[in-house]
């Protein structure tokens, strides 16, 4: 618990004149669940690809605490080593099920398939992590041959959590996780990962619109504005004393209820 | 459980200042407290008292941490926490200081009894002895038992406060911050919570509240602090 488990420095993305996000730095610990929010073309998608590798910076450092303690720099990892680390320590949630699922692929298999491609080879052991997870995320074991695409948007989202936690990573990059789902179904998976995150000890970067869920999710915030972060800190003191005039507004744009 | 630091008190504010700066109404400024400062030592309970809009919930709130001291030094259990990182805030809270607010904020799925071992949870307790303990609270509290499966999201007023009143006082917080922690609560219920306070207090806890409920106050209070003596000077229209 003595560093962070990852430490980001300067990150900028250009794409052509445009800024996709500039000079992003922040240090997060282990068992911290950072929010990103902003709107539409803040840079928090942008932020997040570069975070995790799925686009080239222009400039800056990710560097990230392995389990033996040393430093790496991700940027500069062989593309065979960040593959490595995606399939293992890190991993990643995308808005759309379809996105992180293989749709013709059995439940079961989904999750296997991330536990294969980490070197497992016992079908049975394999079978029976499958059946777990799907207990973890809520979904009926006895499914577990199913296609995911005879599932519910909200179990497809959840069979997609047990997809990447299954590898027990300690990282996970969250991308809009509860959007496209109706409000109850959000709830539950809320209520899921909070759980999983707090038994897991798991940090994560959660990008999302959605301020209602971030203040349930996130302990701490970034806002972003037009590729750069306005403003940070604690969750509960972002919303309820923003500083910064864009994150007055976005907290005063949220309709009550 | 005590954090008394050689000599200094649980809760230490000094200094504090705070103004609100809205942007969205033509960058008006607010100064709401100039120069505000308090203690709490172990075993005593300090009402704060003024006018309401003088500023009780504000520096209750910058206590807590979810507003943002300006000027001036917050320390509780001897950790400095203004201008601290996330983490440093966070660990106070999960280890040392309960708060009660007035409102419930919970994922609405979440069943109440789970909602108020959470903060036990949290800190690593034995899910099974953290519910119990949470279930202590509940029932002594007179939250009825089939209500404790369900989410407090669909309770009353009173049902609610008690639920956070109970996740307040379910781990032995050597400070706590209590806000009109009697506001909806009836006779018999009224009583249990100033009990609950009585005994927190007497095991040592440093207490800080607001009552509006004055009988209430003088019951459970050892002292108090009126924020109007940290009002800005108003001789200057703002």
């Amino acid at each position: 618990m003595s560093a962070p488990i990852l430490q980001v420095r300067g990150l900028t993305k250009r794409y052509g004149a445009r800024i996709g996000c500039a000079e992003v730095g922040f240090d997060l610990w282990p068992g911290e669940v950072m929010g990103v929010v902003g709107e539409s073309g803040s840079g928090k998608s942008t932020l997040l690809a570069c975070l995790s590798g799925h686009l080239a910076p222009d400039a800056g450092s990710v560097v990230w605490r392995r389990r033996d303690g040393a430093p790496v720099e991700t940027l500069a990892l062989p593309e065979r080593d960040r593959r490595a680390l995606m399939r293992s320590d890190w991993a990643f949630v995308h808005q759309n099920p379809r996105d992180g699922l293989r749709m013709g692929v059995t439940a079961g298999g989904n999750i296997g398939e991330r536990l294969m491609a980490r070197g497992a080879r016992h079908y049975g052991a394999i079978r029976a992590a499958a059946a777990d997870w799907l207990a973890r995320v809520e979904i009926d074991p006895g499914r577990i041959d199913e296609a995911p695409r005879a599932f519910s948007g909200g179990m497809q989202q959840r069979l997609q959590i047990a997809r990447a936690l299954v590898t027990a990573p300690r990282l996970v990059f969250m991308d809009e996780p509860t959007g496209g789902l109706d409000v109850s179904v959000q709830a539950r998976l809320l209520d899921l990962l909070r759980g999983l995150v707090r038994d897991l000890g798991l940090s994560a970067i959660v990008v999302t619109h959605d301020l209602a869920v971030v203040r349930l999710l996130a302990q701490r915030l970034m806002v972003m504005k037009d590729g750069r972060v306005v403003e940070a800190g604690l969750t509960d003191q972002v919303l309820d004393d923003p500083r910064h005039a864009y994150t007055q507004l976005l907290v005063s744009s949220v309709l009550q209820v | 459980m005590a954090v008394s630091v050689r000599g200094e008190p649980v809760i230490r504010v000094a200094g504090v200042g705070k103004a609100f700066t809205l942007h969205t109404q033509g960058g008006a400024t607010i100064e709401v407290l100039r120069d505000a400062a308090l203690e709490v030592r172990a075993g005593e309970c300090v009402a704060l008292t003024g006018v309401s809009g003088a500023g009780k919930s504000t520096l209750m709130r910058m206590i807590w941490g979810n507003y943002r001291a300006e000027t001036g030094s917050i320390r509780v259990g001897g950790v400095e926490l203004a201008g601290a990182e996330p983490r440093a805030v966070l660990a106070v809270r999960a280890r040392t200081l309960g708060y009660v607010s007035q409102f419930l904020r919970v994922i609405p799925r979440v069943p109440a009894l789970e909602v108020v071992a959470e903060p036990l949870r949290a800190l690593g307790t034995d899910p099974e002895a953290a519910r119990a303990r949470a279930a202590a609270l509940l029932a002594r509290l007179n939250i009825p038992r089939p209500l404790w499966a369900l989410s407090p999201t669909t309770f009353s007023g009173g049902e609610q406060q008690r639920v956070n009143i109970a996740r307040g006082f379910v781990h032995p917080f050597p400070a706590l911050l209590l806000d009109e922690p009697t506001a909806s609560l009836d006779g018999a219920n009224r009583d249990t919570v100033l009990a609950l306070i009585e005994e927190a207090r007497d095991r040592g806890a440093a207490i800080l509240g607001i009552f509006h409920d004055a009988a209430a106050r003088d019951r459970v209070c050892t002292r108090a602090v009126d924020v109007g003596a940290f009002a800005p000077a108003r001789g200057v229209p703002a």
